[in-house]
């Protein structure tokens, strides 16, 4: 701008003090923002985001295990259908293991039978009845394992009339009830977990209300000051959204991190427990207490929702506000 | 940014940039602080707003900057009732009017670099299209060597130079000043108001509430006298 001033010239009657020509540096504000929230206040809000994130993604990361551990579960057993066939003095056992394995053998989609023997069978009672027993007296039924093939649902209603036909005394399990069980409680816990998280995300917009109202009422001379000077609602809404945005990043990220480095450290812990009794337990139902990449991208996702949402909610907050307030 | 040396011939010369027709100001349940105020301030024109402590000057200017309401009355600015505008009309209009608070009114996390930027700043303008100008400004009032310092380490007269440096420095189309010279020396006054005689020159309606006398007669200007809540004007 050749001449910005052109007044300051015509009223100017002398040289004042400092009315020197230095050539001007790039940029002479240093961007503060217009609305000071980082006050006591603020830094308390940012705390309850950290918490608030924290346990939102705990709650998130362990839905997301759940559902990851319930997928292998499911795949697992039904993978697997078991034929139980139940001893009659009547008819000799052994041919009708042999007749039921060739008949699990014939159906389309199995890859495998397996027959128990006599003594597999016995073994497994073992847990429950104590070495040493003598079982011949006991009508132990002998078990046929059936393994499928990969993403194969076979019918099982024509096995199912053939051995009902050629071995009575036999019974086919799909592991359809446990599956189905499975299913239900899996998905149980993760609509829990949903549910959760969506709890604590309405208790951060929450937070985020009171903390606007907060600091619009502690800043209302400021409000008043920018007003004044021209600036309209939507520009002091903005100013508000983008110090909370920041406010709500900064809380979240070390509640996000924070729940991230609890699952490595829990990860290398039970890593470390792998050969004990209770590292079995805890591995058989929860897999490698590992979460995939698909559980950091959702505490990641958590994070970044959460200030959004802090950003998003002061600036509704401030517009209602303002609008209140004539 | 507005080229006021055009603007002396428009059309719209002829409306006047406030009108106030029988208004009146009651707080709460209590008499009316201001009644029966019938006056215009017309474009291009200079006046001083008068009267003692208490008579209602720092009100009236807060009626012209639509942060008080009347009780009864009409007030136009700049040709448009005030009554029925929208909000986007009401931060238009304000960004129109320049105005130094008898407090200063900066804003103590800002420098005053910042501080007198601001009113650009809000309007989403570009800080490069702008920085020279802000500076001119801040030196010309004496502040360029105070520019990066934050208001609370500045003494009074600073705080007023500063305050009047982010009036002027959008050149409204009308400006108010609630004593714009009581915590400045006798000379840096008169530097002052020549400032505010050139802006008015070049365009800008100036109304400067003061009980100064000494400033007053150094200009022979309308006076807008407020006394016992009612307007007499000295023309």
């Amino acid at each position: 701008m050749s001449a910005p001033q052109p007044y300051l010239r015509k009223a100017s009657p002398q040289k004042t003090k400092g009315n020197d020509r230095r050539p001007l540096p790039a940029s002479l504000s240093r961007n503060a923002p217009l609305v000071p929230v980082d006050s006591a206040g603020g830094q308390a809000l940012a705390a309850v985001i950290a918490i608030l994130t924290f346990l939102a993604a705990l709650c998130a990361g362990g839905a997301e295990l759940v559902a990851a551990s319930s997928a292998q579960w499911r795949s697992e057993i039904a993978r697997e259908v078991t034929i139980q066939i139940r001893p009659n003095p009547k008819r000799a056992i052994d041919e009708d293991v042999a007749r039921a394995v060739t008949l699990a053998r014939q159906t389309p989609g199995v890859e495998q039978a397996q027959a128990f023997t006599k003594e597999e069978s016995e073994r497994l009672l073992e847990p429950w009845l104590g070495s040493g027993l003598d079982f011949k007296d006991l009508p132990v039924p002998r078990l046929i394992v059936i393994k499928l093939k990969e993403d194969a649902r076979p019918d099982f209603g024509p096995l199912r009339q053939s051995l009902q036909k050629d071995v009575p005394g036999a019974t086919l399990d799909d592991h359809a009830l446990w599956v189905s069980r499975l299913s239900t409680m899996a998905n149980t816990i993760i609509g829990t977990g949903i549910f959760l998280v969506t709890l604590v995300l309405v208790a951060a917009g929450l937070a985020v209300i009171f903390a606007t109202r907060g600091a619009m009422a502690g800043n209302k001379e400021v409000v008043e000051v920018l007003h004044f000077v021209g600036a309209n609602d939507d520009f002091i809404a903005r100013e508000f959204q983008r110090r909370f945005f920041k406010l709500g990043l900064r809380g979240s990220a070390v509640g996000a991190g924070a729940a991230l480095a609890l699952t490595t450290v829990l990860g290398l812990v039970t890593r470390s427990w792998r050969a004990s009794p209770a590292g079995d337990q805890i591995e058989a139902l929860f897999g490698a207490f590992s979460i995939s990449w698909t559980g950091y991208l959702v505490v990641v996702l958590i994070a970044l929702l959460v200030a959004l949402i802090t950003g998003i909610v002061s600036r509704l907050t401030v517009r209602r506000f303002l609008n209140g307030n004539g | 940014m507005r080229a006021y040396y055009d603007e002396e011939f428009d059309g719209s010369a002829g409306v006047p940039s406030v009108h106030f027709e029988n208004v009146g100001v009651r707080y709460g349940m209590g008499p009316e602080v201001l009644r029966d105020l019938t006056f215009s301030i017309e474009p291009h024109s200079f006046q001083f707003l008068t009267g003692p402590s208490g008579a209602g000057k720092t009100t009236l200017l807060r009626l012209i900057l639509l942060s008080v309401k009347p009780t009864r009355g009409l007030i136009s600015l700049f040709g448009e009732d005030v009554s029925r505008i929208s909000k986007d009309e009401l931060t238009g209009l304000r960004r129109r009017m320049g105005v130094v608070f008898q407090d200063f009114r900066l804003l103590d996390h800002l420098t005053t670099y910042e501080n007198v930027a601001l009113p650009l700043r809000v309007q989403g303008k570009d800080e490069s299209s702008y920085r020279a100008e802000v500076v001119e400004l801040l030196r010309w009032v004496g502040l360029g060597d105070r520019m990066h310092m934050l208001p609370p380490v500045l003494s009074g007269g600073e705080k007023q130079r500063a305050a009047i440096a982010r009036a002027l420095i959008v050149r409204p189309d009308l400006l108010l000043a609630d004593e714009p010279t009581g915590n400045v020396d006798p000379s840096l006054a008169r530097r002052l108001l020549r400032l505010f005689i050139e802006l008015n020159r070049l365009g800008t309606s100036v109304v400067i509430a003061t009980h100064d006398f000494s400033l007053m007669d150094q200009l022979n200007v309308r006076r807008l006298v407020l006394g016992d809540g009612r307007l007499h004007i000295d023309e």
